[in-house]
């Protein structure tokens, strides 16, 4: 048993990722990843949103008729994300202000659906909250990967902060405007993904 | 327990059977992705109630309903204090923002030292008292007609603050515009957005563009002459053009839409209307400085 939990959790970070595998996510991970400090947010808020769905979700699924199931899991959902901005903004202002683009993102990852639907309502509370915390953390790896590169050579920065040198611009380099652009997130999940099935040749599709 | 059940974890699909097989029939998913379905405790589901009776699925959904309801009413309601607090606070904050005071650690403090009046425009440029409590939502008082000025003195200079808003790409946007006591040299700028993509139209809140804005006029004749234009455009000698933001040509259109349509409005008030009129006795508010600009 404990060897599953443990498998819930780590499954997901790399070879079962939400992102790479069951190409889950997507649309956020376009939004948020033109610079490194809102992909870190919108990561670390699914992890947080996925496991404690999860863990309500594993709670009443006995309890759930199959029939609504769908609607159920997007009430918990919404609410949980409502409540948590709500208490930011009344406790972590700057946070709240960071978060607030994405709180509608969160709701509707399919990502929070769909562990919700293959995971929670089949598994118990606490396997159910690793595998979300597997799950958001798994998805915030591939959010950070394609934010460095995408602010690193599309606006020379990190975090903001300028890290390629002025005198590289004096030289005559210039930032890449592609990076920022909302296509280049598609194609560095795909440089990723390639990578991924190249590494794990059973996921290969003839 | 002769059968196991195994479950594809891509589409859901159940497979019963000794061993998951090789590929699912459905999405074509390789072995590796079924797992085996451990039915604990078995059913634990059927004690009675039938929860794929209707009844159930009415009575379940309207409880749902209600608790989640309840449970966010208590949480806005308790909140909500503290949430208006931090709105108040933070749009003091932005309006020192235009004065060149960021992140200050005692906003509220700072604001009633530097803040000496929040008044209202009048028709002929002359300011009023604004009577009612402090606002933070300027965009509809905007639209009522309530043109907000706030009068502060940095360095013993005096500064007049607009609020702005107006629609960027995805959503509104809004800032400040703070001008020297000739009300018409840019003292400093501050503008933020709600939802404006980051790296790009997000980058209006930052500081790299709002330093293009000090030492800019904003009155041309009787018009505004203040202009964002598309990056590199700008023209060098121009007091009134100001380069936009790369790449977000349509966030730096609605800054510089939302300075044209909200200064346009304040134009009695730049323009000192009323010290032309001749109707000011009481104007220290008007006319009590140099007036041969």
């Amino acid at each position: 048993m404990a060897n599953k939990n443990s498998e819930a959790f780590k499954q997901p970070l790399w070879v079962n990722n939400p992102v790479l595998v069951q190409i889950l996510g997507i649309c956020s991970a376009l939004a948020v990843t033109a610079q490194l400090k809102p992909a870190i947010v919108m990561g670390l808020s699914v992890t947080v949103i996925v496991a404690m769905s999860n863990v309500i979700i594993s709670l009443l699924r006995n309890t759930i008729p199959n029939r609504i199931r769908i609607i159920i899991q997007l009430v918990v959902v919404a609410a949980l994300v409502t409540i948590v901005s709500e208490i930011l903004k009344a406790f972590a202002y700057d946070v709240s202000v960071q978060l607030s683009v994405y709180v509608g993102l969160i709701i509707t990852n399919c990502i929070l659906m769909g562990r919700l639907e293959a995971f929670a309502m089949q598994n118990g509370p606490w396997a159910s909250f690793l595998d979300g915390i597997g799950n958001g953390l798994g998805y915030a790896v591939i959010l950070v990967v394609v934010a460095f590169v995408r602010e690193l050579f599309g606006s020379g920065t990190l975090f903001g902060f300028q890290v390629i040198p002025q005198c590289f611009y004096e030289a005559g380099y210039l930032n890449n405007g592609l990076m920022i652009m909302p296509p280049m997130a598609l194609i560095l999940a795909g440089c990723i993904i390639w990578y991924h099935r190249a590494k794990n040749k059973d996921l290969q599709e003839n | 327990m002769a059968t196991k059940k195994f479950k594809c974890k891509v589409c859901g699909y159940v497979h019963e059977g000794d061993k998951a097989p090789e590929q699912c029939p459905m999405c074509q998913a390789p072995q590796s992705e079924f797992e085996e379905i451990v039915e604990e405790g078995a059913a634990p589901a059927k004690k009675g109630l039938n929860t794929n009776s209707n009844v159930y699925t009415i009575v379940y959904a309207a409880i749902m309903v209600v608790i989640v309801a309840f449970l966010l009413v208590f949480v806005s309601q308790t909140l909500k204090d503290r949430q208006t607090a931090n709105v108040i606070n933070d749009t003091k904050q932005q309006i020192l923002s235009a004065l060149n005071m960021r992140d200050l650690p005692d906003v509220a403090g700072t604001y009633a030292e530097v803040i000496k009046n929040d008044a209202l425009m009048q028709p002929n440029g002359k300011l009023a008292e604004y009577e009612g409590d402090f606002n933070t939502s300027y965009k509809s008082e905007f639209d009522k007609g309530n043109l907000h000025i706030f009068v502060a003195e940095v360095n013993g200079e005096r500064k007049f603050v607009i609020p702005m808003n107006g629609l960027g790409l995805w959503g509104t946007i809004w800032g400040y515009i703070a001008l020297n006591e000739d009300r018409n040299t840019v003292y400093g700028v501050y503008f933020s957005h709600s939802s404006e993509t980051p790296g790009l139209g997000g980058e209006i809140a930052g500081t790299k563009f709002q330093d293009r804005f000090p030492g800019k006029l904003v009155v041309n004749g009787e018009e505004v002459g203040l202009k964002v234009v598309k990056y590199g455009k700008a023209d060098k000698g121009s007091q009134f053009e100001v380069d936009g933001v790369t790449g977000a040509t349509i966030t730096s259109t609605g800054v510089n839409t939302m300075i044209n349509k909200v200064l346009s409005a304040y134009i009695p008030f730049l323009t000192k209307q009323c010290c032309k009129e001749g109707g000011c006795e009481e104007g220290e508010e008007c006319c009590d400085e140099n007036s041969n600009d």
